[in-house]
């Protein structure tokens, strides 16, 4: 992953840098062409990537792993690129990208519930289909 | 001069010749929007993944229950896979369109800008198939299915209800850019600039992003 970040700020730089000088503008976000049809194959073979995960039927840690590398790795070029992030100033990339940590925090308060509900539902009621099914 | 209090202290505070964004308000107001609506998107996710670890029942196999036969065996995910490739494409149309608007090319603005919509609304017209054939052919409801744990259909219906609606709000979004862009609205209004072509892209590609999640945690998972 830290390879793949390298690379892509690398080829970013080298896009950018010829024309930053110029395009210097305040708020103006006019980059080459290349760098987004780049992006855009990057996407493609990406979620490419995705499906074939669930295609072969990769199982267990293997699949989780993929499946949440793929994934932020798409996020990240859509958001840096696309939504010109990597071009942002520190005061709106913070702004917009500290506030969702907190989720953090959420998920592992709400997996760790979710565990105790789990298992209260177990010794409560027992694995048993009784529960399963409400009619419909 | 004295200072102000009471409500027009306040707006005078919040006015106080300061800028903290560098940028155009209207992509600073969109980007606090969006922040807004990632934790709207996050609270659904996890409640799905709440619910999924609650259930003692076990959940329905996305892979399966998403399958579509084209006359010969099942694909997995197949119809799930083409509408995430649509939607990259859309992405991708609409990057191409920002960076036309920023070059004023008016025509290519508009007409890959057209294209991103209908992408959007080729979209929203697989996910209505897909709805369908969960409704009416596996018998999939908000408060039970066939295959497996009962809550599989409040969050799916939900999820993907939420993300429908947005793509659908794009796609007239980007209808109204553009025709606007087409029109001169933005040249004999806002002298000529484009940055809501920007604007419109920040909200397209987010609704594509949102999807990036929702297809790993829901379908892949």
């Amino acid at each position: 992953m830290g390879i793949y970040f390298c690379v892509f700020l690398f080829v970013v730089n080298e896009m950018t840098t010829t024309q930053a000088e110029v395009t210097q503008v305040e708020g103006h976000q006019q980059h080459p062409l290349s760098i987004y049809i780049v992006v855009w194959i990057l996407l493609f073979v990406l979620s490419g990537f995705s499906y074939a995960v669930d295609y072969f039927q990769l199982e267990g840690a293997l699949r989780w792993t993929l499946i949440l590398l793929f994934m932020f790795l798409k996020a990240g070029a859509i958001i840096a690129i696309f939504m010109h992030m990597a071009w942002e100033r520190l005061a709106l990339i913070y702004a917009i990208l500290v506030p969702p940590l907190c989720l953090l925090v959420f998920i592992a308060l709400m997996a760790i519930e979710g565990d105790y509900t789990f298992l209260a539902r177990l010794i409560t009621f027992g694995p048993a289909e009784e529960i399963s099914q409400p009619h419909h | 001069m004295a200072e102000q209090t009471g409500l027009e202290g306040i707006v005078i505070d919040w006015s106080d010749d300061k800028q903290a964004f560098h940028v155009p308000w209207g992509k600073a107001m969109m980007w606090i929007f969006l922040l807004s609506d990632t934790f709207i998107f996050s609270c659904f996710l996890i409640g799905y993944m709440n619910v999924r670890i609650t259930t003692t029942v076990p959940w329905p196999n996305p892979s399966e229950v998403f399958a579509l036969s084209f006359g010969g065996e099942p694909i997995p995910l197949i119809l799930i896979a083409i509408m995430t490739f649509v939607l990259i494409t859309s992405s991708g149309t609409m990057a191409l369109a920002v960076n036309y608007g920023y070059r004023r090319d008016k025509k290519k603005t508009v007409l890959l800008m057209l294209a991103t919509a209908a992408l959007g609304a080729m979209f929203v017209g697989m996910q209505a198939f897909e709805w369908t054939k969960l409704i009416v052919d596996e018998g999939v409801r908000p408060w039970g299915n066939p295959m497996g744990a009962a809550q599989f259909g409040s969050t799916f219906f939900m999820i993907t209800g939420f993300h429908g609606m947005h793509v659908s709000a794009g796609v007239i979004y980007l209808i109204v850019t553009a025709t606007r862009v087409g029109t001169g609205y933005y040249d004999r209004h806002r002298g000529g600039n484009y940055e809501m072509v920007e604007i419109t892209g920040l909200y397209w590609h987010f609704v594509d992003l949102v999807w990036v999640f929702i297809f790993a945690f829901f379908y892949l998972w």
